[in-house]
């Protein structure tokens, strides 16, 4: 039913040429966001540096070096430049490298880029979902730091970089720059690159095909890895307050391309932040589809016929909902059987506590009515003890009265 | 609740400290809520710039439907809105074809460009649409269609190796044109629209409006607005949809005084007042289609392409395309199983 394409011209103006403006102004009106992870030592310089970057404080409590495994911590905040509002999150890590046995240290920070994938994921998976308003925290660009030693990589560096570079773009950084001379920077940065090529990681080279950037992005690759300073206080030089580094013999400006690469590193940060992003949803489509693969879906089928998603998903919702009614009935018989089992104890209970109690008042009460009942019985023998006293004292008494009325006095000789 | 220290907060830079790891370390992200005006500058706004190149490299898709009765004008219309031949009329159909005898979906593909912004542009017919004698269900196959480019759409999204740039087949816009009887509308036009206003955009147009004079015109637009609220009927710009405030004013006017457009269409350019104009010559004058005071073409231009077209694209794939995903994904909710053709001519069932 479909024609083939046909290419037509305009015979005056139609006017779509303002869909860009269109799409423009509907993302100026949603916003921006932008994620950035900075991977480094403690004390390399990641919080003076991002406060550099992008001249808000980042700034928070030094943490300890004895921590004992690596922790993530983001801060948020909104920067706006003319039209555009931008969320910017910045994820550091806490305690890299301090520990003394250092196995497995980045697997926190590649657990942390993998649950943004899936929370992505999850969103994406859901059946009522609103992924245009949702807040996407999926890491743009990783920061590493590398220590300015002058020398060479280190192992933590090579493993931990060789554990993200699938899943986030790298932009490898000399942090705390300015303890390096300019010759041994020069010395270091080629190091540096040609052991990242031998063990085959891959950072992020900005791109060149676009031919309005693509020199200045090739003189720009030439300079990586970047060797920043960053500073969280200002200086004062001239009349105006500049981020800087005083010593005693000379002051460190941030924003001088001759005495750093920060400004360099914060252009070419912002220049291709589209382009950092649209990367990012690569990875992020690579992480997918490695998460469904191993869930079991496949797109296609044993006959060779393309499996749907749904199918699959539909069956192990219900083999899910299944398990679920299934442990739900396992927890309730426990429960059940521990309540009967608790009531019994408790009935036990009851009874053998309430037992000693009753059965003394029993045995009392027992006690006194026998008491009561003997008394009553000697009462009662006194009682008639004493009628038959009476009973004898009237007899006697009348049979006195007869005697002394029948017969006269008689003296008993 | 995560063992291990707990760190104090520094009352200036609110951070929030991730559980032990291994644990899925999820970093809740309270907004410190800055809006700092840079003191220096940044380079932030770049990206617009960045955007810019992005979207003229991709380029844009545009899909519209016309529907209405056979001879309201909808082949001229569409070509007069995209200046160029792109009614099935004109890319060599049978112009003396007869009407068929059910309603047939006919799409046909160009490509045209314009100040370096290329766009795909895909016009969808329907002839056969309310032309028989017995027109029950005649929108049957349009809803069919415009449901088969979702459910193209959904099953591109759900693979697992998945294209970069989903091809996207589904209708943007639906015109939907009246015929100018001057009355109301009749019971077909409620019964599409009521329908079909639920699975995507319709844009009402009032067709051959140069039979009408203005108070007529008038009336006859408002007739419509007061059955179409009347019946429940929600064209675009759906009211619902209007993002904020200036959205909402916009919008509110051109829903309640320019809609529906009455339109003339023509490809015949004459000669007035010295300049070139597209119009329909009369004995008694000639209709300048794009004069604002003769009819409301120019409208319909600018609002269709010139202001509202990204918006139409946006609310199909935001609402239209999300409301038919969650009705499949919830185990078809009263759609009937379907059976795609893919261009591998697979068949799958979803």
């Amino acid at each position: 039913q479909n024609v083939g394409c046909r290419t037509l011209s305009l015979s005056a103006h139609v006017g779509f040429d303002s869909l860009p403006d269109q799409l423009l102004r509907k993302s100026i009106k949603h916003g921006f966001c932008f994620n950035i992870l900075c991977v480094g030592e403690t004390g390399i310089g990641k919080s003076a540096l991002m406060s550099s970057l992008f001249n808000t404080n980042f700034e928070d409590s030094p943490s300890t070096h004895f921590l004992s495994s690596v922790r993530l911590r983001a801060q948020t905040c909104e920067l706006q430049e003319s039209n555009v509002l931008l969320k910017l999150t910045v994820v550091k890590t806490v305690g890299f490298g301090d520990q003394v046995n250092k196995v497995d240290t980045y697997q926190p920070i590649v657990d942390y880029i993998d649950a943004q994938f899936e929370a992505y994921l999850e969103e994406e998976l859901k059946v009522i979902r609103s992924l245009f308003s949702y807040h996407d925290t999926r890491i743009h660009v990783c920061l590493y730091f590398i220590s300015p030693t002058g020398r060479s990589l280190k192992t933590i560096d090579l493993l931990t970089l060789r554990s993200l570079d699938s899943k986030v773009n790298i932009i490898p950084v000399i942090g705390k720059a300015d303890s390096i001379s300019k010759a041994e920077l020069q010395e270091f940065k080629k190091k540096i690159m040609s052991e990242l090529v031998s063990n085959g990681i891959r950072i992020y080279q900005f791109p060149t095909d676009d031919e309005t950037v693509s020199e200045i992005n090739t003189i720009t690759n030439g300079y990586l890895p970047f060797a920043v300073v960053g500073s969280m206080e200002k200086v004062k030089i001239g009349n105006k307050m500049v981020r800087a580094r005083q010593y005693p013999w000379g002051i460190v400006k941030v924003e001088n391309e001759s005495h750093c690469d920060t400004i360099k590193l914060r252009r070419m940060l912002c220049t291709n932040m589209e382009d950092l992003k649209e990367k990012t949803h690569a990875y992020y489509e690579l992480y997918r589809r490695c998460r469904l693969e191993k869930l079991g879906c496949r797109d296609i089928g044993p006959e060779n016929k393309p499996v749907s998603l749904q199918e699959v998903i539909e069956a192990k919702r219900l083999e899910f909902c299944l398990e679920m009614e299934r442990k739900e009935e396992e927890i309730k018989q426990r429960f059940l059987q521990r309540v009967n089992e608790k009531a019994a104890m408790l009935e036990e209970a009851e009874q053998q506590a309430s037992m000693p109690i009753l059965t003394k008042y029993a045995r009392l009460m027992l006690m006194d009515q026998e008491e009561e009942l003997k008394l009553e019985e000697k009462k009662k023998l006194l009682e008639d003890e004493i009628a038959q006293f009476i009973e004898k004292k009237a007899i006697t008494v009348s049979i006195q009265s007869q005697v002394s009325v029948s017969t006269p006095v008689v003296s008993l000789k | 609740p995560h063992a291990g220290p707990v760190e104090s907060k520094n009352e200036a830079a609110m951070s929030e400290l991730v559980p032990e790891p291994r644990q899925k370390p999820v970093v809740p992200m309270k907004p410190m809520g800055i809006n700092t005006s840079l003191l220096g500058y940044i380079g932030i706004d770049t990206i617009i710039e960045q955007m810019r190149k992005k979207t003229m490299k991709t380029g844009f898709d545009f899909n519209v439907m016309v529907v209405g009765q056979s001879g309201l004008g909808k082949s001229t219309l569409v070509n007069t809105l995209f200046k160029s031949q792109v009614s099935r009329k004109s890319s060599g159909w049978n112009r003396e074809e007869k009407i068929p005898k059910t309603v047939e979906i006919k799409a046909i593909v160009h490509v045209i460009e314009e100040g370096g912004v290329k766009m795909k542009l895909t016009v969808i017919d329907t002839p056969g649409f309310g032309d028989q004698i017995n027109n029950e269900n005649c929108w049957e196959p349009i809803e069919k269609y415009i449901n088969e480019q979702y459910e193209k759409f959904l099953k591109e999204e759900v693979n697992i190796a998945r294209k970069k740039r989903i091809p996207d087949t589904r209708v943007h816009c639906c015109l939907y044109f009246i015929s100018p009887t001057g009355h109301s509308l009749r019971p077909l036009d409620l019964e599409f629209m009521k329908h079909l206003s639920k699975v995507v955009n319709i844009i009402p147009v009032i067709a051959k409006a140069d039979t009408m004079t203005l108070e007529e015109k008038t009336e006859f637009k408002q007739r419509v607005r007061k059955e179409l609220e009347v019946n429940g009927i929600e064209f675009y710009p759906q009211k619902e949809f209007d993002e904020d405030l200036e959205d909402k004013t916009e919008n509110d006017k051109i829903r309640q005084e320019s809609m529906p457009f009455a339109v003339v269409g023509s490809d015949k350019e004459y000669q007035v007042n010295g300049k070139r104009v597209l119009g329909r010559k009369t004995p008694w004058g000639i209709i300048e289609v794009e004069n604002l005071n003769h009819c409301e073409f120019a409208l319909l231009r600018d609002f269709v392409i010139r202001t509202h077209l990204q918006d139409l694209k946006e609310v199909t794939h935001n609402i239209h395309y999300e409301t038919y995903r969650a009705k499949r994904l919830n185990g078809n909710g009263g759609l009937p199983p379907m059976t795609v053709e893919t261009e591998e001519n697979h068949e799958s069932n979803l």
